[in-house]
């Protein structure tokens, strides 16, 4: 697994995100599109995608796609 | 000898909730947000003097009309809400009175939440395979609607008020399979009502609090979304391996699998990690909502009327949901 692997798979995932628009800095929190939903969709497809679970409470304390992908490698 | 669901009656609650009409509560969000976010497009919510019980009473009437089975012979009811009459005597007492049903009878509540169904009819199947007796009518009624914040999009857009009656019989064949439970109280935060019942009784200050929307006094419901979501995807495909294991099955033998309609996005998620094909999946969110207990029965009772269960299928039921408390099953039709 790496980084880039895990944007591709958000933004396939995520509807509201064009492709090549998220890098490993992206605030999540700040993105105009964001919603609770979306938390959902990545709980699930990091648990899908990569076998991690992420509680909401993990969630709350992310802000970037680089601070999800710190988390998944640390739960691996 | 075994047992088997002999027949099934639900009933939704009688107000039908639109997207429309949702839409004019909470401003921010279209009628067409509502259904892409939500995936429901109707739900149904009692008025404020129908509780669980006269849901179920309903439900129950319905199905002595529909079925005839005489009323005399009914041995045990077991009802299950989470939204009792009163802290005592049991509601399934005074269902037995309202519905006319013998006094040597088995009354018993089961206050269950979205596992109300399977664990329900866990219980059932032992007491009639015990020998205990030769039936028992399982009730059904929840009205998650009466404890929901009318400002709480989550609740109000996913949930509806509703009642159901199954019968399980002693058959000669065994038609209901060997259970899995669990349960995790540690999640019990999660998804809980507060201000209800004993431990947290509501006060004035509460009551004030909650003026502008009635005073909220039979409690609130209160659900951390983030928190059900990541147990149920995390606990279910779990409780579905142990089933087939404890029934010596494999995912390939399943006609259909039949979740607690939880979410669109919780049932999506679990069909995904467990790749089951969009065919043996069980959807019927969109024209109910979440029906909480009664949501396995409509399943069944729908995936019928639609032929999708024929004779000699195998079907995978597994409720999950408050408490935390999940369970599950194979039904042999």
């Amino acid at each position: 697994m790496n980084i880039q692997e895990l944007i591709e798979k958000l933004e396939e995932e995520i509807e509201e995100v064009e492709k090549g628009t998220l890098t490993p800095s992206t605030n999540i929190r700040n993105i105009d599109w964001w919603s609770s939903m979306h938390a959902l969709v990545i709980i699930a497809l990091v648990d899908i995608e990569y076998n991690v679970q992420v509680s909401g409470k993990d969630l709350k304390e992310i802000q970037t796609i680089q601070d999800l992908y710190d988390l998944i490698v640390k739960k691996s | 000898m075994g047992c088997e669901i002999r027949y099934i009656t639900y009933q939704l609650a009688s107000k039908e909730v639109s997207n429309e009409d949702l839409a004019n509560t909470f401003k921010e969000f279209s009628a067409e947000d509502i259904y892409k976010k939500v995936g429901v497009k109707k739900r149904f919510h009692t008025s404020e003097d129908i509780i669980g019980s006269d849901l179920a009473f309903q439900a129950a009437n319905q199905f002595f009309i529909e079925t005839k089975f005489p009323k005399e012979q009914i041995e045990f009811i077991l009802f299950c809400t989470e939204g009792l009459d009163y802290i005592a005597p049991m509601t399934a007492c005074l269902l037995q009175d309202r519905l006319n049903l013998n006094k040597n009878i088995g009354a018993l509540d089961l206050p269950s939440g979205c596992a109300g169904f399977t664990n329900a009819l866990g219980m059932a199947k032992a007491i009639v395979e015990s020998g205990q007796s030769s039936n028992v009518l399982l009730l059904f009624g929840d009205t998650p609607g009466l404890v929901s914040h009318p400002q709480d999009f989550a609740l109000r857009s996913l949930f509806s008020d509703a009642g159901a009656a199954v019968l399980i019989e002693k058959s000669h064949e065994n038609h209901i399979g060997n259970f899995v439970y669990g349960v995790d109280g540690s999640g019990a935060k999660h998804l809980f009502v507060d201000k209800s019942c004993l431990r947290n009784p509501i006060d004035k200050e509460w009551l004030e609090l909650n003026n502008d929307v009635g005073g909220m006094p039979r409690g609130q419901m209160k659900m951390n979304g983030l928190e059900v979501f990541s147990f149920s995807i995390k606990e279910v495909p779990i409780l579905v391996n142990e089933i087939l294991e404890k029934n010596k099955l494999k995912m390939k033998d399943i006609n259909l699998f039949v979740f607690h309609q939880a979410s669109k996005i919780i049932l999506k998620s679990i069909q995904r990690k467990l790749q089951i094909p969009t065919d043996k999946m069980a959807y019927y969110l969109e024209n109910n909502g979440n029906t909480v207990s009664v949501s396995i029965p409509l399943c069944l009772k729908e995936a019928q009327r639609e032929g999708r269960i024929k004779k000699g299928d195998k079907v995978l039921i597994a409720g999950f949901g408050i408490g935390f408390s999940w369970s599950g099953t194979i039904l042999y039709f």
